[in-house]
């Protein structure tokens, strides 16, 4: 094999002196503190979220009980060194992050307060208002780059909707987001009205890991360790991505385009091949799909990068990115969180400059509207 | 060899760190059960500063449920994906052959030592009732 | 044995509780089970009349896919190839709640194949069913068969109550160690809670693709948990779980591991490399990619030729034609996947029977 690593491999360190304004598709922008919801929030609600608080299904209220490798999971560089938590700061993440790198857009992701998994419906609903809100006022009003998703409850099916309605009319946002671990898969037709309206507003669906919907992270039972659970993140978006695909969302909807943050993409090619394998033993069950699994992903499904995986091969990396294809892919870093991707060096194996210009930038410009 | 003064031994404390730039390389050096270890200070995975690293124990384990413990505070653990390294070698925990941090090397003299010379390539004013903490590349 | 193919993974069918297995109940578990009706225990995993549950070719007349000795034998042997062939029964006595019902059954189950198959053809071995929702029970059963040859590995579904590798389980597979008997997990849910970690599938075609993840979770399950520090004897068998996954699944865990050791000290190495030494799959399905190019790297990256077992799932519907090897696998692994592997995995399997 190769010589001693002992510098990070410049994925195009030679040659690239075009300079690719990169289109990062999971920044975790993270409240300063609970209260800095509060002008987004009624009395009541206010004094909800500093008393009764979450209530979700998860034995503590303050973290979980797989503690992670680092605080707040995140990068130990990625504190601001004026305080409070990773993501919170936005000077510090434009010193950081955005300016460095040449972040030409990046989408954000909220994933306080587990607004997806919340319980108490109502307070749900009355906090992604309050995110939502958030979102414009502390981040895209005063960064451009960053752009604001709407974020949903989708167990409360109507207060989704008419929060989608609302967003939608402010006009500032550029996906509508939901969880992957819902009270039931994300195929289910319950959740319809939220694709329709999805559909009918040109926004995609965005899908970032993560939620508490009650059920274990596994369906064999409770792993021990985090590094279970970790991995369990992709075990869950290939479950979601097979409910979709199964339930006839992208046939009902065929002009809904759905993302998937922060799941990575090596798995997806070897779902789609089960997905086929298996269609034609299945297919009297299933007679509303039209078409192959498989076309339905190529066509409606979009896979953020990271966490990009890592053969020992770098040709083997080549392999899972044509498998899946190239137009499927949109680059993410996950900002702040430990398992990072930095543009620079995630990707260890040559990629052409037309290659990069779409995972980089091109197809995530086209698939937001950007 | 190009000997470097870097800092006094006091602007050190134990289990800390200081970075600085030498031929136009971030060079970290750490002080730790009483020794000084220098290293590139880029994570040879994604380039990660590890000056930002967690300083740990060494662990290893005979069978699930046992945590031995050595070398306290010689162990790092990269501040973005986590890699460990040996601070001493500089090699990875997980392939320690093939993915290593460059390491440099160390040496603690004292003022009036480094008053009489060879000179060193940057200025660094040095006292004579100080010791310093110097590094080679 | 002159072993030529040895077919991994066939499945003979208990046509019921009340019928097949009522002689090899005792007097007890006879009156309940008559007096009582107990019985229908096929799997939610595996509706008998389900396409994939039978291949149309392979079914009985009358009686369910693989309720015919004679049938499987014809299919598997004559018609597949196979010079010897494991009877992995999924009749769901794992299922039942009372852990001494249970325990009866599967007790049952064992007495009957043993009677009924592998006494009747001795090409034929066995996978002990066992009873994990109490663990010494399942350790008596292992013991009951320990001697009989003919048994070769213990049975679990890929989905129980508990993940396989936590420690409440640990006895039992220090029983299997002891026996040299690899644990054959096989698709297949006790279905306790959701069978995947989003919730309820609305199709059993849903169900069955989110077994792979099932099988996935396994392996991290008994690697993480230190199965194979513990019990370095020991294997796990993948029975139907698909293969093709198994790359991507491989590196994720290794790039977490590498980042997250810190939970798991006693995994000195990559998971990867304790996947190739401890983890097997039988090779229906495979889910492969579409070419032969796709094949090869995904055999590539898998990185071991060992791995692999052959198996034709009989009667489960996987492919049509005589042929049960997955197209576009090399040569190499072809013959390797017949005896070689099988008789490394089951060391049984070279014992007289």
């Amino acid at each position: 094999m190769s010589d001693v690593i002992d510098r990070p491999v410049l994925e195009q360190e030679a040659s690239a002196k075009s300079r690719l304004r990169i289109i990062d598709c999971d920044v975790h922008p993270s409240l300063h503190a609970r209260s800095d919801l509060n002008p987004f929030l009624s009395k009541r609600w206010q004094e909800h979220l500093k008393t009764y608080g979450d209530h979700l299904r998860t034995p503590y209220i303050g973290t979980t009980p797989y503690p992670r490798s680092s605080p707040l999971i995140a990068r130990r560089d990625a504190w601001p060194p004026t305080g409070g938590p990773p993501g919170s700061d936005l000077a510090f993440m434009r010193k950081q992050h955005l300016d460095p790198l040449d972040i030409e857009f990046g989408i954000l992701q909220v994933l306080d307060l587990f607004i997806f998994s919340q319980q108490n419906l109502d307070f749900g609903a009355a906090i992604q208002r309050a995110v939502n809100d958030w979102q414009l006022a502390h981040w895209t009003s005063r960064e451009p780059r960053l752009k604001a998703s709407i974020l949903v409850g989708q167990d409360d099916t109507e207060a989704a909707v008419a929060e989608i309605e609302r967003c939608a009319r402010i006009g500032k946002y550029v996906q509508i987001n939901v969880s992957p671990r819902p009270n039931e898969p994300l195929g289910r037709h319950r959740y319809w009205p939220i694709y329709a309206r999805a559909q009918e507003l040109g926004l995609p669906l965005g899908i970032h890991v993560g939620g508490y919907g009650g059920h274990a992270p596994t369906g064999g039972g409770w792993p021990s360790y985090y590094t279970e659970e970790h991995q369990s993140n992709a075990h869950s978006m290939a479950a979601t991505l097979t409910s979709l695909v199964i339930e006839g969302v992208p046939e009902r909807f065929p002009r809904l385009k759905i993302v998937f943050i922060e799941g990575g993409f090596g798995w997806i090619a070897p779902a789609m091949w089960r997905m086929d394998q298996h269609f034609e033993r299945f297919r009297d069950e299933v007679p509303h799909l039209k078409r192959r699994p498989s076309e339905y992903v190529r066509e409606h499904f979009w896979f953020t990068t990271q966490p990009i995986d890592e053969p020992d091969e770098a040709r083997h990396l080549r392999s899972l990115i044509e498998w899946v294809g190239v137009d499927r892919l949109l680059f993410s870093s996950d900002y702040p969180h430990w398992d990072f991707d930095d543009p620079r060096f995630a990707f260890k194996t040559p990629l052409s400059e037309a290659e990069r210009a779409r995972i980089f930038s091109g197809n995530a410009r086209a698939l937001y509207r950007l | 060899m190009t000997r470097h003064i870097v800092a006094r031994t006091t602007e050190i404390p134990p289990g800390g760190n200081k970075v600085v730039g030498i031929d136009g390389r971030d060079i970290v050096v750490f002080h730790v059960n009483g020794e000084f270890f220098a290293l590139l200070n880029r994570c040879p995975h994604a380039g990660a500063p590890l000056d930002k690293a967690a300083c740990v124990a060494r662990l290893t384990s005979s069978e699930p449920g046992v945590y031995q413990r050595s070398r306290v505070g010689e162990q790092l653990r990269c501040a973005w994906h986590g890699w460990e390294f040996d601070m001493r070698t500089g090699q990875s925990w997980f392939d320690p052959k093939r993915v290593k941090v460059r390491t440099y090397p160390v040496v603690i003299e004292d003022g009036e030592t480094l008053a009489k010379g060879p000179y060193v390539a940057e200025t660094f004013p040095v006292h004579v009732e100080d010791s310093y903490v110097i590094v080679e590349t | 044995m002159a072993a030529t193919r040895i077919d991994c993974d066939i499945h003979p069918a208990v046509g019921g509780t009340r019928t097949t297995l009522l002689p090899y109940l005792d007097d007890h578990w006879k009156e309940q089970v008559v007096s009582r009706a107990i019985d229908g225990l096929d799997l939610t995993s595996y509706p008998p009349n389900m396409p994939l549950s039978g291949r149309s070719d392979w079914r009985p007349a009358n009686g369910k896919p693989g309720s015919d000795l004679a049938m499987v034998q014809r299919g598997a042997f004559d018609q597949l190839g196979a010079s010897h062939a494991i009877c992995n029964v999924l009749y769901g006595a794992q299922a039942v709640y009372d852990p001494y019902m249970a325990a009866a059954f599967c007790k049952a189950i064992n007495d009957w194949i043993a009677a009924e198959w592998l006494a009747r053809d001795p090409r034929l071995r066995a996978s002990i069913v066992i009873p994990l929702q109490a663990p010494d029970l399942a350790i008596e059963e292992i013991e009951r068969r320990a001697d009989d040859n003919r048994f070769v590995s213990v049975l679990v579904l890929a989905q129980g109550e508990s993940l396989l590798g936590r420690r409440h389980y640990w006895p039992v597979w220090q029983a299997a160690e002891k026996y040299k008997l690899p644990i054959a997990i096989h698709a297949g849910s006790q279905y306790p809670m959701a069978p995947s970690s989003i919730g309820w599938p609305s199709y059993r075609y849903e169900y069955y693709l989110a077994e792979a993840q099932a099988f996935q979770a396994q392996v991290l399950s008994l690697i993480y948990e230190g199965v194979f520090v513990k019990f370095p004897g020991l294997k796990a068998v993948l029975m139907e779980s698909g293969v093709s996954w198994l790359p991507a699944f491989m590196w994720r865990a290794n790039k977490t591991w590498r980042g997250v050791r810190v939970e798991v000290p006693w995994i000195d190495r990559e998971p990867a490399a304790i996947m190739r030494d401890h983890i097997r799959l039988t090779t229906q399905p495979f889910d492969s990619p579409p070419d032969a190019a796709g094949v090869a790297d995904i055999i590539d990256m898998i990185g071991s030729d060992k791995m692999f077992l052959f198996a034709s799932d009989y009667p489960h519907w996987q492919f049509d034609g005589d042929d049960a090897i997955p197209p576009h696998l090399p040569a190499s692994i072809v013959s390797r996947m017949c005896a070689d592997n099988p008789l490394e995995t089951f060391p049984r399997l070279s014992l007289a029977a």
